[in-house]
């Protein structure tokens, strides 16, 4: 019994000697020795997010139009903040130490907010200049809790296309809000593709885990990048934009206010969009994106405003193609009717001018001829046909094609700052004439003037709708995107009611409009070889000198082009719009100018709208 | 009303200290799952909500269990082992193999580990036979019965390439040396462990000669300096010729082969003299020295031979040869941080660091001693440490006050086991044991281990409450 005690004891004592061994090695451990301590600080896993290269966007040729250039941020972690010398802070940033001070005040500001947080890194300094960078590199380990991380901005290979391309800028309260993906800092798009196309070209951000020592260094990777999850770059998009054509057409408006909308009419791909004035896409990138922003948006020209898609203005005489159309269609009119022309229109007192020109004239030779007293015949018939009971019955079924056209709502191109126009019906004249009102009252909408306003991309539509006898794609401007499908809407057809053969005439009359004999309106847009429609306007503009307007398409019997332009200020559509539409159709088409045409090409580049030279 | 009569005779203080150890351990589990970065107060998907569930079966578990009669242990102790060899075997065929290990059953969602059933059914087997009125060290068959039913279970384990789980039933050593077996063999186990480890670090030649050194020291004491003095000169003799002999012939010098001779050569010194002497020492002397050599060379053919580069790495690491505190030596490096980071206080509950992001490894299970020392400080190791030696001091204290020797022999396998884990997981946590993938008692996160040792232990503790009859 004695010896069995003795057993139980020493078996106590193995117990108990491991039991102090461990509280010794413990105080060790965790008392006596401080190194693990200071190891344990050092030894920080830092999330970095590795931000994904935005997909790239090419022209409908495959010509490269956007790519991506490196772009540093300086980051911070609050909780690894130390005293540091604010001085050599100071001046490897080249900022001033009340700088810095506002800079801190923020990032505490925010911490308060909980914007931001302690352990987790966030934006200090935003986008530093390779200078910067360079310096901040070398002095980084002295700056307990600051690093470098990478970005990806913008790089604009032609300083074209501005408004079409959009920018990418810093996301807002708002963005973060919507959508889990951003963080403070991240970029999105704004306006035009880049906006409308951000999530395919944004990617998958990723992320990457790293050892970081006392002075934020990276040490390597941990856990071999076991966690790492690598960013899945943004997926590229082709547009449907000629970036040549593109060129030319903003040369061809340099010193114009204005827009030139092209669109292929066998497939509503827009070739060209141009917005005059313009800027170029690279002022939008990076630190100079605000002070660039502020210059732009406070100039008078607004060379921001998306022209194309957001200027509204009368369609002028282009018009007549519609009216001689909806009156064909409605039985009003055959291609041989004729009216009678002497400088106008007059019913009782009213007058409604023209110039002059051979008279009578049948559909043909009205619009090749632009009539306008032609057109106030159409139009009143069209509304007061004895099928519609009352004048405000004939307004809406005119009012209904213009809709099946295009007009007076959004057409739903990629764009979704696009605006509607406007086009009247009965109840805006119920409202402003209190219902009193006949077919004279509104005949100035036969010629394309009143209260109809319409965007260049819907006259550029129905330039192509005239094109294709009778119906119309959306028109759009992506054309691929990689390992997708483009949104399925830009695949519809859309049908404008009116029957194949009505169109006839009328791409007649646009034929003889730039090909015909004396009095055709549109000679100025004559391209030899190419059998070229068009049709000229001039839009009423009380603030001024009357806007130029042409629409036309080409090559009449197998149509690639559709075009409308329109020249702020540029008086009669003949006068700049017409050249300038020819030459566009050339240029596409033929992919030069003819040495005998240089003289018009010059003269349109060099025409000065803006600063008085006429 | 049954409740009441065995509430009374349970040991609650053993009871409370579980209890202490399984909400200790839940809410440092709970500290491993909490990310700072993404604070949620209660994920159902994580560790701590399962381990709630697990903790809850643990209650029913100990109801069945005292609700058992105490006969029942020592009468199905065979079918139980029986049921555990079985498992053991067949896991090695129908087994999932987790970290390099066969040893897991799944079944859906549930994984359980034979080895967590075979560890309770050896421990009853070993006591029943060792209660038996006519059992004893001395008889052979007995001790051969008790080595072999003990092999077996460790033979399907090592099997299963398990060996932290094999290693477990080393520690029965503990009760047998309580139960008679002589001390030398409890002596040889301790030394040969530190021969073990001693040998991956020095080389082999150093470590013979201390072994030898010890032996001379032991036949110094114990007999006269004339055999002692005469034995150390045929040592070097026979070292001096072996190594002259090499140099003549010009072979590489082995320098552990000339000690081996020396010791051949002292070793027939010493049996021819100690025969006619009649010197009794010289015997032990010789077995010891011969075993402790013999521990050696497997050691070192164990680690040269048989481990993988991963492990034989992981050795060396753990031994200090290699310093590579991102490779191999990893885990152990990031678990003294963290530990080490904890200080006198710790840094407050939930406000670890280390042991979170996975900087340390299975910081919920094998590792969870980590998250206490961060987060509590040396206050909360110091205190871990205490409730384990506390723990096992108590089941020892309960174990000689049974009047039955099966009970008493079964709290000494109970208080060996838990001494086990505790040394080897608590060890490796803070760089003192090699890292071996066992869990720390009522702390880990993970059902089959909570329920094995519940089960382990609330067994004893039934039967303490029949302390006082004889139990068959
Ligand atoms: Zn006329």
């Amino acid at each position: 019994m004695e010896n069995l005690n003795r057993r139980t004891l020493v078996i106590g004592l193995i117990v108990l000697t491991i039991g102090i061994i461990f509280v010794i090695k413990l105080f060790i451990l965790q008392v006596y020795d401080p190194s693990y301590k200071y190891s344990a600080e050092s030894n920080t896993r830092r999330e970095i997010i590795s931000f994904p290269a935005r997909g790239l966007v090419y022209d409908r040729n495959g010509k490269l139009i956007v790519s991506n250039q490196a772009d540093y941020d300086l980051m911070v972690v609050p909780r690894e903040l130390k005293p540091m010398d604010s001085v050599t802070f100071c001046n490897s940033l080249e900022i001033s130490i009340e700088e810095l001070r506002s800079l801190f005040d923020d990032m505490n500001g925010r911490l308060r907010n909980k914007k931001i947080s302690r352990i987790k890194p966030s934006i200090f300094y935003k986008q530093l200049s390779a200078k910067q960078y360079g310096y901040l590199q070398e002095k980084l380990y002295k700056f307990d809790g600051f690093f470098v991380q990478r970005r990806t901005l913008r790089k604009y290979e032609y300083p074209y296309a501005a408004h079409i391309l959009g920018y990418i800028g810093e996301v807002g309260p708002q963005d973060i809000e919507r959508d889990d993906y951003y963080i403070r800092g991240d970029y999105n798009g704004i306006n035009g593709v880049e906006s409308t196309y951000e999530k395919f070209l944004r990617g998958e951000k990723g992320f990457k885990y790293v050892l970081v020592d006392v002075h934020g260094r990276q040490k390597g990777s941990f856990r071999d990048g076991e966690y790492d999850i690598p960013a899945v770059a943004g997926k590229d998009i082709k547009l449907t934009i000629d970036i040549d054509l593109q060129k030319y057409g903003e040369e061809l408006m340099q010193n114009k206010i204005g827009s030139i909308v092209a669109i292929d009419p066998q497939s509503g791909e827009i070739l060209t969009m141009i917005s005059s004035p313009t800027y170029d896409p690279s002022l939008m990138v990076g630190k100079k994106r605000a002070g660039n922003f502020s210059v732009l948006s406070t100039d008078s020209l607004k060379p921001l405003f998306n022209r194309p898609i957001m200027a509204w203005y009368p369609p002028g005489s282009t018009f007549k193609t519609i009216n001689a159309l909806i009156g064909l269609q409605e039985g009003v009119l055959t291609p041989d009717t004729k009216y009678e022309c002497y400088m106008g229109y007059s019913v009782g007192r009213f007058h409604l001018g023209c110039h002059s020109h051979s008279s009578p004239l049948n559909l043909r030779n009205s619009i090749s001829h632009s009539c306008n007293a032609y057109y106030c015949h159409v139009f009143r018939n069209i509304i007061d046909n004895k099928k519609y009971a009352t004048v405000q019955e004939g307004f809406d079924a005119w009012k209904n094609y213009l809709v099946k056209f295009g007009f007076g709502h959004r057409l739903g191109t990629d764009f979704s700052n696009e605006i509607r126009g406007f086009v009247p019906n009965s109840a805006t004249y119920d409202k402003i004439y209190n219902k009193s009102w006949s077919s004279l009252t509104v005949v100035s909408l036969a010629i394309g003037q009143g209260e109809l306003l319409t965007t260049p991309v819907q006259m550029a539509n129905m330039a192509s709708t005239l094109a294709n006898k009778g119906y119309y794609y959306t028109p759009h401007i992506i054309k691929d995107i990689e390992h997708d499908t483009i949104p399925s809407r830009f695949k519809e057809i859309h049908e404008t009611g009116i029957d194949t053969a009505y169109y006839r005439p009328v791409r007649d009359g646009m034929e003889m409009a730039v090909w015909g004999g004396p009095g055709s309106t549109a000679t100025a847009a004559r391209v030899p070889g190419i059998t070229i429609c068009g049709k000229t306007g001039t839009a009423q503009n009380p603030h001024g000198e009357d806007h130029s307007v042409f629409i036309a398409f080409a090559p009449k019997d197998d149509p690639k082009i559709a075009i409308a332009v329109y020249v702020e200020n540029g008086g009669f559509g003949a006068r700049w719009a017409a050249p300038i539409s020819s030459l566009m159709v050339e240029k596409y088409l033929k992919g030069e100018i003819d040495p005998s045409r240089s003289w018009l090409e010059t003269r349109m580049m060099e025409g000065n709208l803006i600063y008085g030279t006429k | 009303m049954v409740q009441n009569k065995y509430s009374k005779k349970v040991d609650w203080l053993t009871v409370s200290i579980y209890l202490i150890m399984v909400i200790f351990g839940w809410f440092n589990i709970y500290a491993a799952n909490y990310n700072p970065e993404n604070p949620i107060f209660f994920d159902p998907e994580k560790e701590y909500a399962k381990q709630l569930i697990w903790i809850g079966l643990s209650a029913l578990i100990i109801w069945v269990l005292l609700m058992t009669d105490s006969k029942f242990y020592v009468a199905f102790s065979y079918f139980l082992y029986g049921l555990s060899v079985f498992l053991l075997f067949s896991v090695i065929f129908f087994g999932k193999e987790i970290n390099g290990a066969k040893s897991w059953f799944e079944l859906g969602p549930v994984r359980f580990q034979p080895v967590e059933l075979a560890k309770i059914a050896t421990a009853l087997v070993m006591s029943r036979i060792m209660s038996r009125h006519d059992f004893s060290f001395k008889k052979p068959a007995k001790v051969a019965k008790i080595i072999g039913l003990w092999a077996l279970p460790v033979l399907c384990i090592f099997l299963q390439n398990d060996t932290g789980s094999a290693l477990v039933f080393f520690v029965f050593i503990l009760p047998f040396y309580r139960e008679g077996l002589t001390s030398s063999i409890l002596v040889f186990g301790i030394m040969a462990a530190i021969v073990a480890v001693l040998t991956l670090v020095y080389p082999n030649t150093l470590i013979i000669w201390l072994v030898v050194v010890g032996a001379f020291l032991f036949l110094f004491m114990k007999t006269d300096k004339k055999v002692t003095g005469i034995g150390a000169a045929v040592l070097l003799g026979g070292f001096t010729l072996a190594l002259t002999i090499y140099s003549i012939l010009g072979q590489t010098l082995r320098w552990e082969i000339f000690t081996v001779i020396g010791m051949v050569g002292v070793s027939i010194y010493l049996l021819v003299k100690g025969f006619v002497k009649n010197l009794k020492p010289v015997i032990p002397a010789l077995i010891f020295m011969w075993s402790l050599v013999a521990v050696t060379f497997t050691v070192d053919y164990f680690v040269d031979d048989m481990l993988s580069d991963y492990q034989r790495n992981r050795v060396y690491v753990l031994l200090g040869f290699k310093d590579d505190p991102l490779g191999a030596g990893y885990n152990v490096n990031q678990s003294k941080i963290a530990i080490g980071s904890g200080g006198l206080t710790g840094k407050g509950y939930l406000e670890g660091t280390q042991t979170k992001f996975d900087f340390v490894p299975e910081q919920s299970t094998d590792f969870i001693f980590c998250t206490v020392g961060e987060e509590w400080g040396y206050l909360g190791t110091f205190g871990v440490v205490f409730l384990y030696v506390f723990l096992i001091f108590r089941l020892i204290y309960l174990a000689e006050k049974q009047h039955s020797p099966f009970s008493r022999i079964y709290g000494y396998c109970v208080a060996a086991i838990f001494f086990y884990h505790f040394t080897i997981n608590i060890g490796m946590t803070i760089g003192l044991a090699p890292v071996i993938g066992i869990p720390l008692p009522f702390f880990s996160y993970g059902g089959s281990s909570l329920w094995g040792f519940t089960t382990l232990l609330f067994i004893f503790l039934k039967l303490d409450t029949d302390r006082n009859e004889l139990i068959r």
